[in-house]
């Protein structure tokens, strides 16, 4: 054997230098025939094992709706981008909640990461064995998920895609989203009208590079601002990953290269207020519109807060409450929704012009997605978080 | 070892016991036993080859993971690697290149990234933690430099051929489950017969020890970090059968993961400990946790509590066997 050769040579080794090799004697390097190195006391192992099982037989306990699949319970699956972003957990809770009302059950899943193809796809696997009667799915890359929503289709399952289009858009029964161009193009409306009579130098803080509703809000707002992509007053690009240290780190940058910007874009909320952090420490707010999107709780409360000078507001407590009553709807009487069903968008600021329709932030507090939960002292809560 | 083969039963029992994928083959079993009692959908054959399909481009990255972790470092770049493995196939393919040409070209890149990482933690001597972090980002921006922003959906049958599945009875089984396999069963010869995977136990065992009985160490782990680069290369492939779409912002957990599933199959993190099945067996017990969780209906935040569990157990065990070996 291989170990009987290493250690001939070890001891040939030895004699050669007519030393004593210390680490030999330790018993880290088991070379006898008995014991091969990797072998563990077996108490251990049993332990180990033990701890699993008592584990698996805790989580077993803990599965009191295991069987639901026995009952004539309509199942529902739900496919988020991530947990970390509150308007997917807001989609979630608000889509369980319809689907206790609706006397179904919905079993969510999500990404780990923005851009977990693979999670995703392993999710909507997992929910095909699990019998679900419509999927209800938030693609991370719109040509990632093609081939296994095909599949779920293929078995009857009623596939909608919520917030995010898959491309091409009919790969999907039906898509329920905002249209994020036209968020896009209220922003940029609004940035251009708040600017005045200025000439623009205008800083992007974009999502992630290539992803769909970063593009589309980017193209909205370009052409709500009335500026064409590559012009001079575009004075710089940065992604952000919607992320707010980012945020800060890239407008920070961007407000060194260029201390003249005067109108800032960003692709959501927490990269605003990353924004706002970076233009206040330069002390440069009375010069900078800077506008977002998303409309989550906190992002209404910057607008109210004038820390961001307007947001657009989208609906993902729509997406899932229709999402899972289409679904319940298909079982009942086998309709299935079709096409782009939008759930609209509204502009929310404090400071309107009159001929842009918006909301104000009191409205927005009212309707808007986010941490805290919709209570009538919804804004005590809210300094709280803050 | 046949000494031990030949001994009474009871002594047979003991070396099951002590083997090192023992541990991981009780919880796997036990997680299996549970979903199988608590739902009627866990325990089919369809569902079963759907969980190895789900564990194909981790488990395959894991490979590579293990022979690394052997030698008593640790890869972070693995992800990346296939990634940019990937998105070269993938963008060669959409400029009508050829595909057999665009893969082998993508296959010798991974391999040559594996190799700028052997030969710096071998000739330089730098800690592999280090190296493949710095690694890591390196390949990140060039994967978003080759990507410019887009993804690349991949319609060639070649670069997607890995996916295509063939049933026996209700399974699935996709020719990238075959290739994984067929990896583990090589590189399992080479770990433990051959006196290559010896010196790598021996190296992550005792660097010192090794060089002095006059095993080649630089040139091991040399051999060892291209390998691995090229089994990254051939999990690339194997990637893009599964989801057709080259895209760079995919799996950035994979080093992470392709860690855990080494560790909970019982490979220790300091080297020259563990064996290659027990990554298999690792990799699979996350993925049964994941779909098993999702067909009970369970929050899957429970799978990555579970899973964190397993692996400070993992760790737990290996450095509470290390103390008492001394």
């Amino acid at each position: 054997m291989c170990t009987g050769t290493t250690r001939a040579a070890a001891l040939r080794a030895a004699r050669l230098h007519n030393t004593r090799i210390h680490y030999w004697n330790e018993p880290r390097i088991q070379t006898g025939p008995r014991r091969t190195p990797g072998r563990v006391p077996a108490s251990l192992s049993t332990a180990f094992a033990a701890v699993a099982v008592s584990m698996a037989g805790v989580l077993g306990g803990a599965m009191p709706s295991a069987n639901a699949a026995a009952t004539d319970q309509i199942t529902i699956g739900l496919v988020t981008k991530t947990e970390v972003n509150p308007y997917f957990v807001k989609l979630r809770q608000a889509a369980t909640a319809e689907a206790e009302k609706q006397g179904a059950k919905l079993i969510a899943r999500f990404g780990k990461f923005d851009g977990d193809n693979e999670g995703q796809v392993a999710a909507v696997e997992d929910l095909i064995s699990a019998g679900v009667k419509g999927i209800l799915i938030t693609p991370n890359n719109s040509t990632g998920m093609l081939g296994i929503i095909k599949k779920a289709r293929e078995k009857g399952v009623l596939v909608i895609a919520l917030d995010t289009a898959t491309d091409p858009a009919d790969a999907v029964d039906a898509t329920l989203a905002t249209d994020n161009f036209e968020a896009g193009l209220l922003q940029g409306q609004y940035a251009r009208k708040a600017l005045g009579s200025k000439a623009p130098k205008l800083a992007m803080l974009d999502g992630s590079p290539g992803g769909t509703v970063d593009v589309q809000r980017h193209d909205g707002f370009l052409k709500g601002f009335g500026l064409k992509e590559g012009d001079p007053a575009i004075v710089g690009k940065q992604n952000t990953h919607g992320a707010q240290d980012e945020g800060q780190t890239a407008m920070e940058n961007l407000l060194t290269a260029h201390p003249d910007i005067n109108v800032v874009y960003t692709i959501n909320e927490p990269a605003a207020e990353g924004a706002y952090a970076a233009i206040k420490a330069r002390g440069k707010l009375k010069d900078i519109v800077l506008t977002s999107i998303d409309g989550g709780r906190l992002g209404v409360q910057y607008v109210k807060d004038g820390k961001i000078a307007a947001t657009v507001m989208q609906f993902p407590k729509i997406m899932a409450t229709r999402g899972v009553d289409y679904v319940v709807d298909y079982v009942k009487s086998g309709k299935k929704p079709s096409g782009f069903i939008n759930t609209g968008a509204s502009l929310i600021t404090d400071k309107p012009f009159s001929d842009l329709k918006s909301k104000d932030t009191k409205w927005g507090l009212e309707n808007c997605w986010g941490l805290v939960a919709p209570t009538g002292n919804a804004d005590k809560r809210v300094a709280l978080v803050n | 070892m046949s000494v031990a083969s030949a001994a009474k039963p009871n002594r047979a029992i003991g070396r099951l016991v002590t083997t090192p994928t023992f541990g991981p083959l009780i919880v796997l079993v036990a997680f299996c036993a549970v979903f199988s009692l608590a739902t009627r959908t866990f325990w089919a054959a369809g569902n079963l080859s759907l969980v190895v399909q789900q564990s194909v481009i981790v488990g395959t990255l894991a490979i590579g993971q293990t022979m690394i972790i052997l030698t008593a470092g640790i890869d972070l770049a693995n992800g990346g690697i296939a990634v940019l493995g990937t998105i070269i196939a993938g963008r060669l393919v959409a400029q009508e290149q050829n595909p057999a040409l665009s893969l082998l070209f993508a296959l010798v890149l991974c391999t040559c990234f594996g190799l700028t990482a052997g030969m710096l933690v071998s000739r330089l001597m730098l800690p592999p933690f280090i190296v493949t972090l710095g690694l890591l980002g390196i390949i990140t921006a060039i994967t978003r430099l080759v990507a410019q922003g887009g993804a690349f959906p991949v319609t060639d049958d070649l670069l997607s051929w890995t996916g295509n599945a063939f049933a026996i009875g209700d399974t699935s089984i996709t020719y990238g489950m075959i290739i994984m396999f067929c990896l583990y069963l090589l590189v399992w010869y080479l770990l433990t017969q051959t006196g290559w995977g010896r010196h790598v136990y021996a190296i992550g065992n005792n660097r010192e020890a090794a060089r002095l009985v006059g095993i080649p160490v630089q040139a091991r782990l040399l051999s060892v970090y291209t390998f691995a680069g090229l089994l990254y290369g051939i999990g690339a492939w194997l990637a893009l059968g599964r989801i057709p779409n080259a895209d760079p912002n995919a799996l950035q957990n994979a080093n992470l993961d392709s860690i855990t599933a080494v560790v909970i199959g019982g490979t220790s993190l300091f080297g020259g400990r563990g064996s290659l099945w027990g990554t298999l067996i690792g990799t699979l017990i996350v993925a049964v946790l994941r779909n098993g969780l999702t067909l009970t209906g369970i929050d899957p935040l429970w799978q990555d509590l579970v899973t964190g569990i397993l692996v400070i157990s993992a760790v737990a065990l290996d450095q509470m066997s290390r103390r008492r070996q001394r």
